[in-house]
This record gives structure tokens, C-alpha cells and sequence, in this order.
């Protein structure tokens, strides 16, 4: 599978994402913020950072980039879009996900291990894991606090949108302790911890994020339709990973 | 030349982090006075020749998909000059 990584002015965590690409056996492609296209991939991932220095508000202006306008259809027809922290941002400015990300409640940046707990398994990320999975991964922020109004988050829960959950203290004063939502198809998640920084034992607190990059193989293709008879794969696919 | 100016402010039930850490050196320096503090942003935008309705209109467009973000701010625009 080829995945996509976008670098924006002022990503940050490209390489690492691209890297985790590699490691969970697909193939990585670079693309460019200015891209007119998203070159054949056949996933794309929205990476950390600080795109175009946070200004006016995180990812504000990274949603208006050239490459934007492919991925914003593309995934409105379908194709798995991941976006990681800053990556998260642009999807909520894209209106692709609904709420927004806002500062820390305690205003500090925030940089540690992070329990979590994987709520939804059958978006086009997460079928590598199983439903209430514990895992940790690297949580780095200063505004990672996601708001939405009552209805929405009401709507996100009565769907099983929540796709991953703070455990322990919340880290920066999320609403109902959300680290990750998705789409209605669940071809799209955006997810506030960094599951490409804990894809090995030797850089990370664990390989719990692995599965990120595995599951999107898994589905075989770019139709969420596949995902969710994805599941009986999922268990040997991840063992073959690891 | 006319001058359009839009302000956006957090929305009322959104936590301002920033207003509250203001309002808490304000404590701290003595403005014990200081019910609450809320931080926002103000937008000069200069108009070039066209300073008609529909050039203003343009304005109110881009405050409501670049300047501000409606899930979380509320904007209001005014001009001056």
C-alpha cells in the first residue's frame, strides 16, 4: 500500500511518520504542501508539527494549501486520511472532523507517555486493535484540548466516533477525555497522541502505535466498505507485523 | 482608503485559557478589581480602491473561513475611516 505523507511549512514529525510507514511494511510517499495532487496514494497521513508557525490558529492556514483541496475530496469519497496532532488540527479547520482543538486548559506544553484506550476498532486506522485495547503512546502539545458543543459530542458518542480515550489524568482538558474522533464512514481520524513515535522499543515507550500504519493494509484498499469484514484479518496481519 | 476592522473573540462557553492566565497576573500585580478576562484578536485589513459594499462583503467573507473559526469564535466586523 502507498501511503502519503504531507509536509507543510513547519511539520514536524514527517519522517517519523514516513519512517513508521516503512516499518509497518508499506510504502511511503513524500508529498509536498504545494502538490496540485495526491500522486496515486492510496492512504494519506497528516503529520505533527507547527504548519505555517501555528499561526492565527493551529492548522488554519495549512487548510487553504494547494495539496488540501485533492485530500479534502478525495477523502470525502473515501480515502483513509490519518492527521496526528497538528495533522489533527487541519482536519478539524477542514471541516473534515467536527470541533476544534484549543490550548491546553493548564497552558503548559504537554510531553509524555500517554495511556489510551482504543474505543473504535473499524475505522480504516484502528482494525489492527482489539475493542478497549490499552496502549501507550507519546502525547507532545500545547494545544491539544478538543472542544465541540453538547450535540456534537453527544452525536460523536451515540455513533462510536470516539475512537481513542485519555485514561488516568486528563493531559490537557479535553472534552469527555477525546484523544482521537472519526468520520461517520471512519475513513478519516484524527487522533491528538503520536502513535508514529512508539512503533519500536528501542525509540519509543512501547510499539503500541504500529498498528496505525498496519491496519490500513489490512483493508486491501481505499474503501472503508472493506474495513469492517476487514476484522478477521486483523489478528494475523498484526502478528505478522510485530 | 478605508479601513475594515474584525475582531473575533472566543465564544462564550469555550474555555480562553489565555484570558484566564491575563486576568491571573493581573491578580497577581494588584488589579484585584478584574472579574474576568477574555483574549481575542483584532484584524486591520486596509481596502484598496474598491471600497464598495461588495468589497466589504469579501471581507465578511474571509473572516468567516480564515480569520476566525465558527465552531469555537464569534467575529464582528466594522469599518473606520
Amino acid at each position: 500500500m502507498r501511503i502519503g505523507v504531507i509536509t507543510f511549512p513547519g511539520s514536524l514529525d514527517e519522517r517519523d511518520a514516513a519512517r513508521a510507514v516503512r516499518l509497518a511494511g508499506n510504502e511511503s510517499v513524500t508529498l509536498w504542501h504545494g502538490d496540485a495532487d495526491l500522486h496515486g496514494v492510496d492512504a494519506v497521513v497528516l503529520p505533527g508539527g507547527f504548519s505555517y508557525g501555528d499561526y492565527l490558529r493551529c492548522g488554519a492556514i495549512a487548510r487553504f494549501a494547494p495539496v488540501m483541496e485533492p485530500l479534502v475530496d478525495a477523502a470525502r469519497g473515501g480515502l483513509p486520511v490519518l492527521g496526528i496532532c497538528n495533522g489533527f488540527q487541519i482536519l478539524c479547520e477542514s471541516h473534515l472532523l467536527p470541533g476544534a482543538l484549543i490550548r491546553n486548559d493548564h497552558r503548559k506544553f504537554i510531553c509524555r507517555d500517554q495511556r489510551l484506550r482504543i474505543e473504535r476498532t473499524t475505522t480504516a486506522w484502528t482494525t489492527g486493535y482489539d475493542d478497549g485495547q490499552e496502549v501507550v503512546i507519546p502525547l507532545k502539545n500545547g494545544e491539544g484540548g478538543y472542544v465541540a458543543d453538547e450535540r456534537t459530542l453527544d452525536e460523536l458518542e451515540g455513533e462510536g466516533r470516539v475512537v481513542a480515550r485519555y485514561l488516568g489524568d486528563n493531559p490537557n482538558g479535553s472534552y469527555r477525555d477525546i484523544a482521537g474522533i472519526s468520520n461517520a464512514r471512519g475513513n478519516v481520524v484524527g487522533l491528538m497522541p503520536h502513535p508514529e513515535h512508539a512503533v519500536e522499543t528501542l525509540t519509543g515507550p512501547s510499539s503500541d502505535g504500529l498498528a496505525f500504519f498496519t491496519s490500513p493494509v489490512i483493508t486491501g484498499s481505499s474503501h472503508t466498505e472493506s474495513v469492517k469484514s476487514a476484522g478477521d484479518h486483523r489478528q494475523a496481519s498484526v502478528g505478522a507485523a510485530s | 482608503m478605508a479601513r475594515v476592522v474584525v475582531d473575533v473573540m472566543p465564544k462564550p462557553e469555550i474555555l480562553d485559557p489565555q484570558g484566564k492566565a491575563v486576568h491571573s497576573a493581573l491578580n497577581r500585580l494588584g488589579f484585584t478589581g478584574v472579574a474576568s478576562v477574555r483574549q481575542g484578536k483584532r484584524f486591520e485589513i486596509e481596502l484598496g480602491d474598491d471600497t464598495s459594499e461588495d468589497a466589504v462583503a469579501e471581507i465578511e467573507r474571509a473572516a468567516s473561513t480564515l480569520l476566525s473559526n465558527p465552531v469555537i469564535e464569534d467575529y464582528a466586523i466594522h469599518l473606520e475611516g
